[in-house]
């Protein structure tokens, strides 16, 4: 196949152009963008003068969260994003360890002070000191606190790092706390991510916008980018037509749950869940748990995710009611037409008339006869 | 007994044939609403589930009907024998206006084909208003139609019927069953509960309906003696007259004096200066019955024919816009609903009224119904 | 006009009779009281989320036509209830409406259908007995059989509810019949068992009564189990309770109904008509029966009217 000329130089991570276009078209459209914007985010991603540097803090995680990022393999993302920032520290993926990997954080951190982004895995406990969770023989509380002052922005990646996650399930013995909750009160931006995963393109669309435009997507009032966290599932889920319909599974492997019915009376917490699953869906194959026959159990939604138990039935949140919905009172229209209006006035006048005439007439006939 | 000679005279006047075109316009639309249901010609809807076929034709056409019923009284009961002249055009009129209104019922209900299941007992529910007032109807109509007999009995054979007491079980029918079915007609409307404005729901509509009846009797006797006189060129009977309007007056005391006795007993009389239609209503319909008292006081209005006319035509006005508040201007079923009669459904109402506007032209002119010339006073 | 002072005292003594029974008098009609097995179901405004399920359930169970909303071209909204809907569910909204069963800046749902009234005015009303009330569980039928298609218990409910088939040649009444075909059959309504939420639960009306008064004592914000389907499913969902108005609507409007209804707002702005204790089909029954229990009052009279008639032809003759 030849290669067209084309304007971008080094594109990274051996991906061929056509997909690296697409990866970049599908980035803007997943962000709301239009279409157009793929090859503005293709030209800032290859051209930058120098790859923004990433610092990957790890709290109270279990990885996945980053896991969730190299899994993509369609096209092989793991080589773009870690050709497209230049990840300086991330214990899962350094290179080096040790010592060796501490000095290298603390040179990235100075030769980058305000300009690194500064991404948080995990949740950050705080009982006791925060000694349970310490990297190098220091509370990650602490880490936090020092390294954050100095990144440009900080992506709380993940429910742990964004609201708290597992590790703050009652009774939260360790007093795991988001990123965002340690920062309050530093004017530090964060962004929250939350998923359990998040689907690795919420954080890439998120990155790359930063890259592009040199600032943060529109967040909500939790620090999500809007984007990916401003709808209910419930409001994009394949499987709505049958809650509307009244079609409920009641059972796994009933009659309704082999039928791919709504998964609402399985405690299904779509309805007030805000994310993208249902139509981002993950592993580059359109799964997700509603369509595997799994209800959604909220685990990116504080106060749901882990909280709620798996079966009870979510609240329904409607933001304002269908427009469709009808009102209390309706018009049921029966009013006269004009011409029916006009018809009885003829005829009401008509009858006046005749009446001021009889008693015209009687008045001279009774004349007559007197 | 009655010197009635039938009138003569051609029947297909001008005016016969204006009535007659309305009603084959008419006809037009009934067929429109036996072949796609009620709702092809009508405005009524499921807020407002009756009309003015039920209002007008039924309701006000039988109130209009009651000549035969107010004669019967005064004649019958309070041995008024000076007004024979006037029971058998009143008696016309009432068999006319009865018939054209069970003939406006059956156009009105859905199920027409069922009509009969009122008289079936395993169907008949007792404690229906409507069931009463059906029944009495239906007796009544027959009633008349029987009371009416030596009108027929007397043409065909040239010769005048004695009256025997079969017939005077009928006459004392013809008055106890007004009596009970126009009383019911108020209490129809007891049902209407909350959708009935307090300026006409009250228990006491079937007392008050009842007065209200027995007065439009006097006065319908007065508008359609004047109204043949004048059209038929014949004397008006003012004589006669004179004397039966001293009733008007009185009823209509007693009228008023229930009426807003109960509606400040229920201290509901404030509604009707509320400015909306339906107060406004209200007081319309009781300066058209204040006015005719008014007039009817002075002696000499009553010898008046068209002072006699004028009240009248006020009090039928007053009758009329009574049933029409109680029915459909003082009904309201909730927000969102409105109706007013569509054209076809309109027409429907004017054929039922010029077909007993023919009837009674051919009935005069051709069988002994009205007094021959020169017998009107006593 | 000459009247003998005799026959002018008899006729205003009939007058006097005619007035006095023209007042109802002490002949009150009993109260109806609830039946023992009167069935019904309660709506709970707080837990509906408007899903309309129960529209749908209605639709298929009783075989009725789809009806389309000139809102927007879709089957799923007819605007209100009608010949080919026997259950609607409607929105009231204030405001902003962001903030459900709230009544400033907020939004909550209300399910119209018959409320199967302890009294029904449609009942009374029928001439015909084609509305009927079950004498053991106290649903009230329509027998298309029996109706002439008067209308007069489109007149008579309260509610609103019986709707008419204005475009047919051969019209019926239509209204929820609480899907007694099913009842037989050991089913129950279809708006009950397709409400997932239990907003929607049947059961005989005494126990709907004391499930209602249950959730008048909840703690607003905590959570409880509701009984989803019918009170004796079995199926609880735990759900929090919200802050309900304190009026169970039903328990005794116009004589009681057998469907109870629970809001979070008041009734009125989910246009429920305030009504009183008295049914109006009391009333006009005791006003009936005093006049004519029995028929003895209009054989009086007329007795006295073919004396008063025959005497007057005597005098004639």
């Amino acid at each position: 196949m030849r290669c067209r000329e084309s304007g971008f130089d080094k594109i990274p991570g051996g991906v061929s152009r056509r997909d690296f276009l697409k990866v970049c078209t599908a980035t803007a459209v997943y962000m709301g963008l239009p279409a157009s914007f793929g090859p503005k985010i293709a030209a800032a991603a290859t051209t930058a003068k120098k790859r923004p540097p990433v610092i990957w803090l790890s709290g109270q995680e279990c990885t996945g969260c980053t896991e969730t990022l190299l899994r993509a393999t369609h096209p092989t993302v793991e080589h773009l994003i870690l050709d497209l920032i230049a990840l300086d520290y991330s214990e899962t993926l350094n290179t080096g360890a040790g010592h060796q990997a501490e000095e290298y954080r603390a040179k990235s951190i100075e030769e980058n002070k305000g300009k690194f982004i500064l991404v948080v895995e995990g949740s950050i406990p705080v009982k006791d000191g925060g000694i349970y969770c310490k990297v190098a023989g220091k509370p990650v509380l602490e880490i936090l606190k020092e390294t954050a002052p100095k990144a440009a922005a900080v992506v709380a990646i993940g429910s742990c790092a964004a609201w708290g996650g597992v590790p703050s399930a009652g009774p939260n013995p360790t007093g795991a706390t988001p990123a965002y909750k340690i920062l309050e009160g530093t004017g530090i931006p964060v962004i929250n991510i939350p998923g359990c995963p998040p689907n690795g393109y919420n954080f890439l669309s998120t990155v790359l916008y930063y890259v592009t435009f040199k600032k943060l997507p529109e967040l909500d009032e939790k620090l999500r980018p809007k984007f990916a966290y401003g709808r209910l599932l419930h409001e994009n889920c394949e499987r709505r037509p049958h809650f509307d319909a009244g079609r409920f599974a009641e059972q796994f492997g009933d009659e309704g749950h082999r039928m791919g019915y709504c998964l609402y009376k399985l405690g299904c917490k779509g309805p007030e869940t805000f994310n993208n699953c249902s139509t981002l869906r993950f592993n580059d194959m359109g799964t997700w748990p509603v369509n595997t026959g799994h209800p959604c159990f909220g685990c990116s939604e504080e106060g749901v995710g882990f909280n709620i138990p798996l079966h009870t039935p979510a609240e329904v949140k409607n933001i304002t009611p269908s427009a469709v919905q009808t009102p209390i009172t309706v018009d049921h229209g029966g009013g006269g037409s004009t011409g029916a209006v006009a018809l009885a006035a003829g005829v009401a006048g008509a009858a006046i008339g005749a009446g001021i005439v009889a008693l015209k007439k009687i008045d001279q006939t009774e004349k007559k006869q007197d | 007994m009655s010197e009635a000679k039938p009138v003569g005279g051609k029947v297909f006047t001008g005016p016969f044939l204006f009535f007659l075109v309305i009603t084959l316009i008419g006809i037009y639309f009934l067929a429109k609403r036996f072949m796609f249901g009620i709702g092809a010609v009508s405005n009524m809807n499921d807020g407002f589930a009756w009309g003015i076929w039920i209002t007008y034709d039924v309701v006000v056409g039988t109130a209009f009907a009651c000549g035969g019923y107010s004669m019967a009284l005064l004649v019958y009961v309070f041995n008024n024998g000076e007004y024979h002249p006037l029971v058998r055009p009143a008696l016309l009129a009432s068999m006319f206006g009865y018939t054209l209104a069970g003939v406006s019922v059956f156009i009105d209900i859905g199920r027409y084909w069922h009509i009969y299941n009122v008289f079936l007992p395993w169907f008949t529910n007792f404690n229906s208003v409507l069931l009463e007032v059906a029944l009495c109807i239906a007796a009544y109509i027959a009633v008349l139609w029987i009371e009416f007999s030596p009108t027929f009995i007397e043409a065909s054979t040239g010769t005048k019927s004695k009256v025997n007491k079969l017939l005077i079980f009928f006459i004392a029918l013809g008055i106890l069953l007004p009596t009970m079915h126009q009383s019911s007609l108020g209490s129809v409307m007891i049902l209407a509960g909350n959708k009935l404005s307090p300026l006409w729901w009250t228990p006491a509509l079937p007392l008050i309906f009842l007065i209200s009846a027995i007065t439009m009797g006097y006065t319908v006797v007065i508008f359609e003696s004047t109204l043949s006189a004048l059209g038929l060129k014949r004397p008006f009977e003012t004589d006669i007259l004179a004397k039966l309007s001293l009733v008007i007056p009185i009823l209509l005391v007693i009228f008023l004096v229930v009426r807003f006795g109960d509606l400040l007993m229920r201290g509901q009389f404030g509604l009707a200066f509320s400015g909306d239609l339906q107060g406004n209503m209200f007081l319309l319909e009781n300066i058209l019955h204040i006015v005719p008292l008014v007039i009817l006081a002075s002696a000499t209005n009553r010898k008046n024919a068209k002072m006699l006319f004028l009240s009248a035509c006020c009090l039928m006005l007053g009758g009329l816009l009574f049933r029409f508040n109680t029915y459909l201007i003082g009904f309201n079923p909730g927000e969102g609903w409105n109706y007013f009669p569509a054209i076809g459904e309109q027409f429907i109402t004017y054929t039922i009224i010029s077909a007993e506007i023919l009837l009674y032209m051919i009935f005069v002119k051709k069988l002994p119904v009205l007094e021959s010339h020169g017998q009107a006073k006593v | 006009m000459k009247i003998k002072r005799r026959d002018f005292l008899k006729g205003a003594a009939g007058c006097g009779v005619l007035a006095a029974v023209g007042q109802p008098a002490n002949a009150e009609a009993k109260k109806k009281e609830r039946l023992p097995g009167a069935l019904g179901f309660l709506y709970d405004s707080t837990l509906c989320i408007g899903c309309q399920a129960c529209m749908v359930g209605c639709k298929k169970a009783n075989e009725m036509p789809v009806e389309s909303s000139d809102l927007l071209p879709i089957w799923e909204n007819p605007r209100d209830l009608s010949a080919k809907t026997l259950n609607v569910i409607k929105k009231f909204e204030s405001g902003t409406g962001t903030n459900k069963d709230q009544e400033t800046d907020g939004f909550a749902f209300v399910k119209r259908q018959c409320m199967h009234c302890v009294d029904p005015g449609c009942v009374s009303a029928c001439p015909v007995s084609a509305m009927r009330k079950n004498p053991d569980t106290g649903v009230v039928t329509y027998n298309k059989d029996a109706c002439i298609g008067c209308r007069y218990c489109q007149i008579a409910c309260p509610f609103n509810i019986p709707k008419f088939q204005w475009d047919s040649a051969f019209p019926q009444i239509v209204k929820c019949q609480l899907c007694s075909h099913l009842l037989p059959k050991g089913e129950i309504p279809a708006c009950c068992s397709s409400c997932p939420t239990g907003a929607t639960v049947f059961g005989p009306t005494s126990e709907l009564m004391a499930e209602a008064q249950r959730r008048q004592q909840m703690e607003p914000g905590k959570y409880y189990d509701y009984p989803v389907s019918s009170l004796d499913s079995g199926k609880n969902f735990s759900q929090k309770a919200a802050s309900y108005v304190p009026q169970i609507y039903g328990e005794n409007e116009v004589g009681g109904t057998q469907v109870l209804m629970l809001a979070g707002v008041p009734f009125s702005k989910l246009g429920l008509p305030e009504l009183p204790e008295k049914s109006y089909a009391s009333t006009a029954e005791t006003i009936q029966h005093t006049i004519y229990k029995g028929m003895i009052a209009p054989i009086v009279v007329l007795a006295g009217l073919y004396y008063f008639v025959n005497r007057s032809q005597k005098d004639k003759d």
